[in-house]
């Protein structure tokens, strides 16, 4: 099923670094929003100052657990936060906490629809933890800079399985593992705030062969298209080695992107020993049957259940289904529109055309100046012939930048189809009247004169004539 | 208020109950009494050197705020005017906290700790940061980095340590009563060799937030004092659960003072016998002996027990707690506070000179052996073995409290020594904590009490261990035994 051009299969395995939406940071009371000034989110605790310990936000752990539960983990009753300790400056305790041998979630599995077949991606484990500061280098060379604002906002690391094969597929698991957590509302979901971040392992083995190859480790992916840019960059280079008769060294590279490569960071040699042991600031986290039955209990439809559905309920294809549950924005306003009455067929393609185009994020389509009831009505006008499709999409326009209703235009603009069958019988007979000739061509078998004809009498009722009626009419008269 | 000489002589002789009723009746003002403390500290502290900030200025506004809210008729709590050491561990806001150190030698922190707010909010003045082993890593005092403490009993001796300015400034009547922090004993030896009552209470129930960590699963708060019911009622004010302190105890504090004059009738104490074995010094041994046989004379009934693992404790010990170490000193990098090594070439130039230069030799070859226990391949024999054996130890004591409510024992192998005389062999200074360590592996209460004086003229520490949170019992066999002696009323002559 994969590209099987080289003699190398591919094994792909992801962390993926999920930023939880929590108000709170991980340890301490400060904020977690993003874009404030440089150092203004800061306390003593996340800033490491001597003597001040960790008190761990609650929320984080629910949220933590709504991932494990949603992708069928089993959840440890007792887990442990671990230091892994490393000097670097934008970590101000010298430590990062995190979980190591006890992590809150283990096994699990997340279902990505691939290459026109459902998947199930298995999951290692998933596990909390705090995120370090920001290093900012001055372009002179003259300082690094350093801002500790996300310093200790939670994250949750999702560690799957070797279980990918091709980087696309890799792209799609990132994919649906940001849908999952934005339909969660543990995640915002901004690629470009670094809201999910994601470390590629992968390593390449002949075809065949049962043990792993040797892998490499890539960091610093923070979208869809660089992790399979990055993995297609890593087989390329991994392939050539190989091919060649060279071997793969174990290592850490990370992606660059403004280069559209890999570059080495650390070999195995040099790679940090952590010295994890258990943080002992914090006791184990004990987690209760009752506040998993809780969690479980208000879970909502992921967004691979509601592409089931709108397939199946709904009967739409399955690409618009897909792209409907890309976000659940997409989704809310489609429900909402279809639940005004509008018919689900159309209200999925008005969407995907007229719609996604004058939006440059998905997301603000909650935003939309046109609410999904306002939709509803103009796909009723369309439906029951009151409006001409090309008009729709005008009045669709007026309807964005006026806030004014379909209606409200279509009345006022004298928009609507005319369906009086006998003013436009008399605008079909103006039109044959004047052009003999071509009554004689088609009369002859030029057939394709048709249109011709329909956009002459539409331009002589300035679009406003129902269509079929037109074709109709002309069709009796021609024929006849 | 006409009082003549002797009581302003008497100030310092007070209680900590007696004085705090005087300031609160308002028969003493605080300004008086911080006066009369900071008399004392102008004439012993060159000789001491128990501090290593004395706050003068902020002590008299403190003292001036209780008694202008004293005049207004406000409560400004149990400990109104009580003059406090706090180690220089403890997080003061805007008052220099070096932990002993050079690379916090020009720290103000932005935020206070908990322990030292609560002494504040119960009335309590603050005189200072008392002098300490730099990060806590020592037992002699030896390794501040601003100058060696003195025994107030000898001053050619070491007070003990790491708290031993604390309880140098106890003993030599430089404050009524100080906090310390005990890890492996560092409350309870230097009390023990000062000749004052200290103790480490069960680990979490005094909040660490805003106490500079050493090991984090061994250090906690406790206060030092010159009887059993003043360290009893400074221990009333600080514990207690801390909601920014996860591992805090969330049970009610104990009646510790009303413990103290509850009498042994009917106490089971024990008395192990891997205790008393070589390198006990016999004049130690004599006096421990009378004192459980004093006990016995009270009314407890005398057990043996048996903690077969108290062999490994001081290996475990070391191993632990230079692994906690390791981490939680890696903060002092040089980034945000503390000392910064002066034009760095990178990166790497900055943290290991920052370090090199700010710790001293003891904390820096504690970090090593911490890394190095904590390293890849050698985490399971080291780390992995010693948290299993502090199990082990753990159970000793479960065993032995079933058949026990208490157990008694030396505080100290040894009275204090001389100035300089282990600084060459860190393991002569290590084994200085064999009968402390066991006590913060467990997790117990553990308190030192005077029980006597050597033919030098030097204090003996007794040491009564409970179960966890078994204050109540540690200071009712504490404070039985002091009712029938009267070490604790003697002061030193500070020879200068």
């Amino acid at each position: 099923m994969t590209t099987a051009k080289t003699p190398w299969e591919v094994v792909i395995g992801l962390e993926v670094h999920v930023q939880l939406a929590t108000q709170s940071k991980l340890f301490c009371g400060c904020s977690t929003q993003f874009g404030a000034p440089p150092n203004t989110n800061v306390c003593a605790v996340c800033s490491g100052q001597p003597g001040v310990l960790p008190v761990l936000n609650a929320q984080a752990i629910t949220f933590a657990l709504k991932l494990g539960l949603a992708t069928g983990g089993t959840i440890r009753r007792r887990s442990r936060f671990a230091r892994k300790n490393y000097f670097y400056p934008d970590l101000p305790k010298g430590y990062q906490i995190s979980q190591y041998d006890e992590p809150l979630v283990e096994g699990g599995a997340v279902e990505i629809w691939y290459e026109g077949q459902p998947r199930s991606i298995g999951l290692t484990r998933i596990h909390l933890e705090e995120d370090a500061g920001k290093n900012v280098h001055l372009a002179t060379g003259a300082a690094s800079l350093v801002d500790l604002n996300r310093a200790g906002v939670p994250l949750i690391e999702v560690v799957s399985e070797p279980a990918l094969r091709a980087p696309e597929e890799a792209a799609e698991y990132m994919r649906t593992l940001r849908g999952i957590v934005r339909a969660l509302g543990i995640c915002d979901g901004n690629l470009e705030q670094g809201s999910l971040r994601c470390d590629a392992n992968i390593s390449l083995r002949p075809w065949g062969q049962q043990a792993l190859g040797t892998k490499v480790e890539v960091k610093n992916i923070n979208s869809f298209r660089f992790v399979q840019k990055a993995l297609e960059y890593e087989i390329e280079r991994q392939s050539g080695l190989l091919t060649r008769g060279q071997t793969i060294q174990q290592e850490t590279r990370q992606w660059n992107a403004e280069g559209g490569r890999t570059e080495s960071m650390r070999s195995k040699e040099e790679a940090h020993d952590y010295r994890y042991f258990p943080e002992p600031d914090l006791p184990p986290v004990i987690i209760e049957e009752g506040l998993i039955d809780a969690v479980r209990a208000a879970l909502p439809e992921l967004p691979l259940q509601r592409r089931q559905r709108l397939m199946e309920q709904d009967g739409l294809s399955e690409y618009d289904a897909t792209e409907l549950t890309r976000e659940s924005e997409l989704t809310d306003y489609y429900a909402r529109a279809v639940a005004a009455g509008a018919l689900p067929k159309r209200v999925a393609n008005w969407m995907l055309t007229e719609l996604l185009s004058r939006v440059t994020d998905a997301r603000d389509v909650a935003q939309a100046p046109v609410a999904p009831t306002g939709l509803a009505e103009l796909l009723g006008l369309l439906e029951s012939g009151k409006v001409s499709g090309k008009l729709a999409k005008e009045i669709w326009a007026q309807m964005w930048d006026s806030g004014r209703t379909a209606l409200q235009i279509a009345t006022e603009g004298g928009l609507f189809q005319q369906s009086d069958s006998g003013a436009i019988e008399q605008a079909v007979r103006a039109v044959v009247d004047a052009h003999p000739d071509r009554v004689a061509d088609y009369r002859a078998g030029k057939t394709k004169l048709m249109g011709w004809f329909v956009g002459q009498v539409m331009q002589a009722t300035q679009g406003k004539a129902n269509p079929q009626l037109v074709n109709t009419l002309l069709t009796q008269l021609l024929d006849g | 208020m006409g009082r003549g000489v002797e009581d302003v002589v008497d100030i310092v002789e007070l209680t900590v109950t007696a004085l705090a009723e005087r300031v609160r009746g308002r028969q003493l003002s605080a300004v008086e009494v911080t006066q009369a403390y900071l008399a004392r500290i102008a004439e012993l502290e060159p000789t001491l050197h128990a501090f290593i900030t004395v706050d003068a200025e902020g002590a008299l506004a403190a003292a001036r705020t209780i008694d202008l809210r004293l005049a207004r008729g406000e409560d400004v709590g149990p400990l109104a005017g009580v003059p406090i050491a706090l180690k220089d561990i403890f997080v003061t806001q805007g008052l220099r906290t070096t932990c002993g150190s050079r690379i916090l030698a020009d720290w103000v922190p932005p935020y206070e700790g908990t322990p030292s707010a609560r002494l504040r909010a119960a009335g309590a003045v603050v005189l200072g940061k008392a002098n300490m082993d730099e990060f806590a890593m020592g037992s002699s005092n030896e390794n501040s980095a601003f100058g060696v403490c003195r025994n107030p009993w000898d001053v050619d001796r070491v007070p003990g340590g790491s708290s031993g300015g604390s309880a140098a400034a106890v003993a030599g009547r430089l404050c009524l009563g100080a906090l310390g922090t005990d890890t492996g004993g560092s409350i309870r030896q230097p009390a023990a060799l000062c000749g004052v009552v200290g103790i480490k209470p069960t680990y979490g129930r005094v909040s660490r937030y805003g106490v500079i960590a050493f090991a984090s699963s061994l250090d906690q708060v406790g206060p030092i004092a010159r009887t059993t019911e003043d360290a009893a009622a400074l221990l009333e004010v600080i514990a207690g659960h801390d909601p920014l302190d996860a591992t805090s105890l969330p049970q009610p504090v104990g009646r510790y003072r009303e413990a103290c004059r509850r009498g042994v009738r009917g106490l089971r104490i024990g008395v192990p016998a891997e205790y008393f074995a070589a390198g006990l010094d016999p004049e130690i041994e004599t006096a421990v002996r009378a004192a459980i046989d004093q006990l016995a004379a009270q009314g407890a009934e005398v057990v043996d027990i048996s903690l077969p693992h108290t062999k490994y404790a001081i290996a475990t010990y070391y191993l632990l707690c230079t692994a906690e170490a390791s981490s939680n000193l890696a903060r002092y990098d040089g980034v945000r506070f503390g000392l910064r090594a002066a034009r760095p070439r990178d990166l790497r130039d900055l943290y290991s000179r920052t370090r090199h230069d700010g710790f001293g030799p003891e904390v820096r070859r504690r970090i090593i052996l911490g890394t190095f226990a904590l390293s890849a391949g050698y985490y399971d024999a080291y780390y992995a073995k010693g948290q299993r054996v502090r199990t082990l130890i753990r159970q000793d004591f479960s065993r032995a409290f079933e058949r026990c409510d208490a157990i008694v024992v030396p505080t100290s192998p040894i009275t204090a020594f001389k100035l300089g005389e282990r600084l060459d062999d860190p393991l002569q200074m290590y084994l200085a904590d064999i009968y402390t360590i066991s006590c913060n592996l467990a997790g117990l209460p553990g308190l030192s009490l005077p029980c006597g004086f050597s033919r030098q003229g030097l204090p003996i520490g007794l040491q009564v261990l409970g179960p966890p949170l078994g204050e109540e019992q540690v200071f009712a066999v504490a404070g039985s035994y002091e009712q029938a002696h009267d070490w604790h009323r003697r002061a030193p002559e500070v020879r200068r």
